[in-house]
C-alpha cells in the first residue's frame, strides 16, 4: 500500500490529464467545425453577392462592357470543349501508365525514375504547365492560343492525378486474383482487361473525376496561354450537316474560359463586375462540389461493394 | 516441344499481349515526356534572357522591373512575396492541420471522422479564383475593420486564404500516418498511465514524423506555386519587404502580370517570365523531392 | 499402393523432375530435386515451412515467371507429349493451361459463379454459350457443388461460403480438363467439415487428372495422397507410396519430422 500522499498525487496528476484530454477534444471538434464553416461562409458570400445575377440571360449571353447585360455563354462552352480535349488525353494516357507502372514495369532505375518524376509532377506548379503550354504548344507546335493548347495545358496537369488514382486502385486488389488469372493461363493483358480493369473502376472513376474538376476550377496555366476574357463568338460546331459532318476546327478557335471569365471580373473596380463574378463563381463551386461529391460517392460505392 | 494442343487464339493474344505493352509503356512515357517539356521550355526559353542579362544582377538589384525602359532584374523582390505569403499561409496551415490531423486521427469518433475528412478535402477543391475572389472582397474589408490602413491589396489576406486552402493537405497526410502508427505503441503509452494528449503528443507524433513532415513539406510546395489568390488578392506590383501587411507580387503573380499583357514572343518581357517560372521550378522541385523522400520513408518504416 | 479405381495407366508417370534447381535473384531455394509423379494418383509434397515445397509446386506452372529475377535450372517434362516445361520456347501460359492450380485462400474473381468457371474455357477460346453451359456444369459437378448453386449460377461468387469458395476455385481449375492440378495448402483456410469436403473432392478428382498438394497437415496427406515426398532445405530427403513413407521412413529427417519432433 503506497502512502496516503503519493496515491492523493496519482489521483490528481490524472485528473488533471483528463481534463486535458477533454479540452484538446473539444477545441479539435470546435476548430473541425470553424474550418468547415469557412467552406459555408465562402459559399453564402458568393450566393449573396451572385445569386441574383444567375438567370436564364446570364447563361445564355456572352461578356458585355455592360455588367449587367453580361453573361457566360462563351465561358462555360469554352471550359466544355477544354474538357473534352484535357478528358481525351489524360485518361487514356493516364490509365495507361497508371497499368504499366503498376503491372507491368519491371523494377529498375528508370521505373524508379518514373515515380519519382510522377511525384514532383503532382506538385509542379499549374502555371509552369502554363509556361510549357506557351512554349510549346502554342509557339513551336503552333497550335496557337486555341482551345487545343488550353486543353493539352491542362490535361499534362491532371495527369498524375489520374495515374496515381489508378495505380492505387489497381494495388488495391489482392496479388491472388492476379495469380488466379495467370493460373489459368491469361495473359498479363488479359489479366488486365478482364479482371483488374472492371474491378478498379470505382477508384479510377473517382480518381478521374477528382482530376476533371481540378481542371475545370484551374485558371492559371489558361491565363499564361492566352485565354481570352472577351470573346462574342462560339467556337466552329463540331458536327456538321453535310459530309464529312465532323469537324475540327473547334479545336483551334480562340476560347474564354469559366475561371478566366471570373478572374476578369473580378479584377474589374466596380461593385456590378464583382456581383457577375460571384455569380460565376458559384457556377463554379457547384460543378467543382457536385463532381467531387459525386467521387466520394463512388468510392463509398466502390468500398462497400467489394470485399477481398 | 510437341504440345499436346495449342489453343486456339493463342497467337492472337500474344499479338495483342506485345501491342498492349508498347502502349502501356507510351503511357508511362508521356509523363516523362511532360516533365522533359517543361523543363526544355523553361531552359530554352530563358536561356536568350541569360544571354542579354548578366546572372549577378538577378542577386544585386533590388527591384524587379524587367518591363521599364530602365530595367532592373532583382528577382529577390519577387521571391520576397512569394517568402511572406507562404509564411503567413504556413502559419495557419501548419497549426491547424496539425491539430485537426491530432484531433481526427486519436480523438474524433470514427463516424465523425468518415464524415468530416471528406468535407475538408473539399476546401481543397475549390477553385483558387474562387479563393482570390474570398480574400478581395470577404476577407480584405474585414481586416479592414481590424487594422484600417491595410491596402486594398495584401500579402496578409492572400496568405491567410491560401493558408486555408493547404489545411487539408496537411490535415489528410498527417492523420493518415498517424493513424498507420500501430496501436501497439500507444498501448505501451497508455498501459503506463498517459493521457490521450500525452500519448499523441509523445507517441503518435514522433511515430509519424517522417509523414507530417512530407505533409509539411508538400504544404510547402503549394504555398510557393499557388498563383490566383496572390495574384488576385496580393497584388502585381513587385517589392522588395517584409511586411505582410503591405501588397507584393509574387513569382507566380508576375507571370499572371506579364501574360495578361499581350507580349511578343522573343521580348525581354516574354523572356522574364520563363526566367521565374524556372526560379519556381527550382523551388518547388525541391520541396517536391524532399516530400517524396520523407513519404517512402514513412511508408517503408510502418 | 494402387488404388484399384485408377484407370489402367495409373502410375505411369506424368510428370518427371529432374535436378531442379530454382533462384530467387541469387538465392537458391531447390537444390537439384528429381521425383517423378506418376498420373491418376495424388502426390503430397510435405516439409517444415521454408523448405521449398510450395516452390517446387509453382515450377511446375512456371508461376515464377511473373515475377522478376526467378531463375529455374534442371528439367521438367510433362506427359503425354514429353514437353520441357522449362525448355527454351516454351510459352509459359500454354503450361499454365494443362496445369490447373487452386490456391491457400479462395480466391474467386468478383464476378459471377457461371462466369467464374467459365473464364479458363473462354481463355482457351470457347464462345458458343452452349458448349459453356455444358462444361460449366460438369466441372461444378465434378467439384460436387452443383446442386448448392445450380440456381444461381449468375450471382456473385464471393455469396459463396469459404468452403463452397474454394470447391467453385477447383471447378474453375478443373474445367479445362488439365492433365494436373496443383493444390496449394487449399484447406489452410478453411473449417474442418469444409476441409473434408475438400479431401473427399481431391480423392475423387484423381480419376481424371493427377494431383500434387502441397499440404502442412500431415494427417491430410495421410488421408488423401498416394505417394508422398518429403523435402528439407530445398531437398528431396525421402519420395515414396505414402503408408511406406508414413510408417517405415527411410531417412532419419523424414522420421523426425512425421513424428512431429521438428516442424
Amino acid at each position: 500500500m503506497l502512502p496516503e500522499k503519493i496515491i492523493h498525487d496519482l489521483e490528481r496528476r490524472a485528473r488533471r490529464r483528463r481534463a486535458i484530454d477533454r479540452w484538446f477534444g473539444r477545441l479539435g471538434m470546435v476548430l473541425t467545425l470553424i474550418t468547415l464553416g469557412i467552406l459555408a461562409v465562402l459559399l453564402l458570400n458568393l450566393a449573396m453577392s451572385g445569386l441574383a445575377r444567375i438567370d436564364w440571360h446570364f447563361l445564355t449571353s456572352f461578356p458585355s462592357r455592360r455588367a449587367a447585360e453580361a453573361g457566360i455563354l462563351s465561358a462555360w462552352v469554352g471550359t466544355l470543349l477544354l474538357m473534352v480535349v484535357t478528358a481525351s488525353v489524360a485518361i487514356p494516357f493516364g490509365i495507361a501508365a497508371g497499368i504499366y507502372l503498376e503491372e507491368y514495369a519491371p523494377k529498375n532505375k528508370w521505373t524508379d525514375f518514373i515515380e519519382i518524376n510522377i511525384a514532383n509532377l503532382a506538385g509542379v506548379p499549374s502555371i509552369l504547365y502554363g509556361l510549357m503550354a506557351l512554349g510549346l504548344f502554342v509557339y513551336s507546335f503552333r497550335f496557337g492560343q486555341s482551345i487545343l493548347s488550353g486543353g493539352l495545358a491542362l490535361a499534362c496537369l491532371v495527369l498524375p492525378i489520374v495515374i496515381v488514382a489508378t495505380r492505387e486502385s489497381l494495388r488495391s486488389i489482392p496479388a491472388t486474383i492476379r495469380e488466379a488469372a495467370f493460373a489459368l493461363g491469361a495473359t498479363r493483358w488479359q489479366a488486365v482487361w478482364h479482371h483488374l480493369l472492371p474491378y478498379s473502376t470505382g477508384g479510377i472513376a473517382t480518381g478521374v473525376i477528382l482530376a476533371m474538376s481540378r481542371a475545370i476550377g484551374e485558371s492559371a496555366p489558361l491565363i499564361t496561354i492566352g485565354a481570352l476574357t472577351f470573346i462574342a463568338f462560339l467556337p466552329p460546331p463540331a458536327f456538321l450537316a453535310n459530309p464529312p459532318f465532323v469537324s475540327f476546327e473547334w479545336l483551334f478557335s480562340p476560347y474564354s474560359a469559366l475561371p478566366i471569365q471570373m478572374f476578369n471580373w473580378v479584377s474589374r473596380p466596380g461593385e456590378e463586375f464583382h456581383a457577375n463574378a460571384a455569380a460565376a463563381g458559384l457556377v463554379l463551386m457547384v460543378i467543382t462540389l457536385s463532381m467531387n461529391g459525386v467521387a466520394i460517392l463512388i468510392r463509398r460505392r466502390a468500398q462497400r461493394n467489394i470485399h477481398w | 516441344m510437341a504440345p499436346a494442343f495449342v489453343a486456339p487464339g493463342r497467337r492472337l493474344d500474344k499479338a495483342v499481349e506485345a501491342l498492349m505493352v508498347w502502349i502501356l509503356r507510351l503511357g508511362g512515357w508521356a509523363s516523362v515526356l511532360v516533365t522533359f517539356g517543361i523543363i526544355v521550355t523553361l531552359v530554352t526559353e530563358s536561356a536568350p534572357f541569360f544571354a542579354r542579362v548578366p546572372v549577378v544582377r538577378l542577386v544585386k538589384d533590388t527591384m524587379w522591373t524587367p518591363l521599364f525602359s530602365e530595367p532592373q532584374y532583382g528577382i529577390g523582390a519577387l521571391l520576397a512575396g512569394t517568402m511572406v505569403t507562404t509564411l503567413v499561409a504556413l502559419s495557419v496551415a501548419v497549426p491547424l492541420g496539425t491539430i485537426l490531423a491530432i484531433y481526427l486521427s486519436e480523438f474524433a469518433p470514427a463516424r465523425f471522422r468518415e464524415l468530416v475528412k471528406p468535407m475538408l478535402e473539399l476546401l481543397s477543391a475549390v477553385p483558387t479564383v474562387v479563393y482570390g475572389y474570398f480574400a478581395l472582397l470577404a476577407l480584405t474589408p474585414l481586416l479592414q475593420m481590424l487594422y484600417p490602413d491595410l491596402p486594398q491589396f495584401s500579402m496578409l489576406s492572400a496568405g491567410l486564404i491560401m493558408g486555408i486552402m493547404i489545411v487539408p493537405y496537411v490535415t489528410s497526410l498527417g492523420e493518415d500516418s498517424m493513424r498507420s502508427v500501430p496501436m501497439l505503441l500507444r498501448e505501451g503509452a497508455y498501459a503506463l498511465g498517459d493521457g490521450k494528449l500525452g500519448v499523441a503528443v509523445r507517441v503518435v507524433f514522433p511515430g509519424a514524423f517522417s509523414g507530417l513532415a512530407a505533409a509539411y513539406v508538400l504544404a510547402i510546395s503549394r504555398a510557393v506555386g499557388e498563383t490566383m489568390i496572390v495574384a488576385i488578392a496580393a497584388g502585381l506590383q513587385p517589392r522588395m519587404t517584409i511586411n505582410p501587411l503591405e501588397s507584393a507580387a509574387t513569382v507566380t503573380a508576375f507571370i499572371v502580370q506579364v501574360s495578361l499583357g499581350d507580349l511578343p514572343h522573343g521580348s525581354i518581357g516574354y523572356q522574364s517570365i520563363f526566367v521565374a517560372g524556372a526560379m519556381l521550378f527550382l523551388l518547388t522541385l525541391g520541396f517536391n523531392l524532399a516530400g517524396h523522400v520523407l513519404r517512402k520513408k514513412f511508408h517503408r518504416a510502418s | 499402393m494402387n488404388a484399384p479405381s485408377s484407370p489402367p495407366v495409373a502410375g505411369s508417370t506424368r510428370v518427371s523432375i529432374r535436378n531442379l534447381k530454382f533462384y530467387y535473384g541469387t538465392h537458391q531455394v531447390l537444390q537439384g530435386v528429381s521425383l517423378d509423379i506418376p498420373a491418376f494418383q495424388v502426390t503430397a509434397l510435405i516439409g517444415p515451412s521454408g523448405c521449398g515445397k510450395t516452390t517446387l509446386l509453382r515450377c511446375l506452372n512456371r508461376m515464377h515467371d511473373l515475377y522478376p529475377g526467378n531463375r529455374y535450372e534442371g528439367v521438367i517434362r510433362l506427359q503425354p507429349g514429353d514437353t520441357d516445361i522449362l525448355g527454351p520456347g516454351v510459352d509459359p501460359i500454354q503450361v499454365r493451361m494443362r496445369c490447373g492450380m487452386v490456391f491457400q485462400k479462395p480466391n474467386p474473381f468478383p464476378k459471377s459463379i457461371y462466369e467464374n468457371v467459365a473464364y479458363g474455357l473462354r481463355l482457351q477460346g470457347m464462345n458458343r454459350r452452349r458448349d459453356l453451359d455444358e462444361r460449366v456444369e460438369k466441372a461444378l459437378r465434378e467439384a460436387a457443388l452443383w446442386e448448392e448453386v445450380k440456381s444461381r449460377l449468375h450471382q456473385l461468387a464471393h455469396n459463396l461460403s469459404g468452403g463452397q469458395q474454394q470447391r467453385l476455385c477447383i471447378a474453375r481449375a478443373i474445367a479445362t480438363n488439365p492433365d494436373v492440378v496443383l493444390f496449394d495448402e487449399p484447406t489452410s483456410a478453411l473449417d474442418p467439415i469444409a476441409t473434408s469436403k475438400i479431401e473427399e473432392l481431391i480423392v475423387e478428382l484423381k480419376k481424371r487428372v493427377t494431383v500434387i498438394i502441397v499440404t502442412h497437415n500431415l494427417q491430410q496427406a495421410g488421408r488423401i495422397s498416394d505417394m508422398t515426398a518429403f523435402m528439407y532445405l530445398g531437398e528431396l530427403i525421402e519420395f515414396g507410396e505414402t503408408n511406406r513413407v508414413f510408417t517405415n521412413p527411410a531417412k532419419p529427417q523424414t522420421e523426425d519430422y512425421i513424428s512431429g519432433r521438428f516442424g
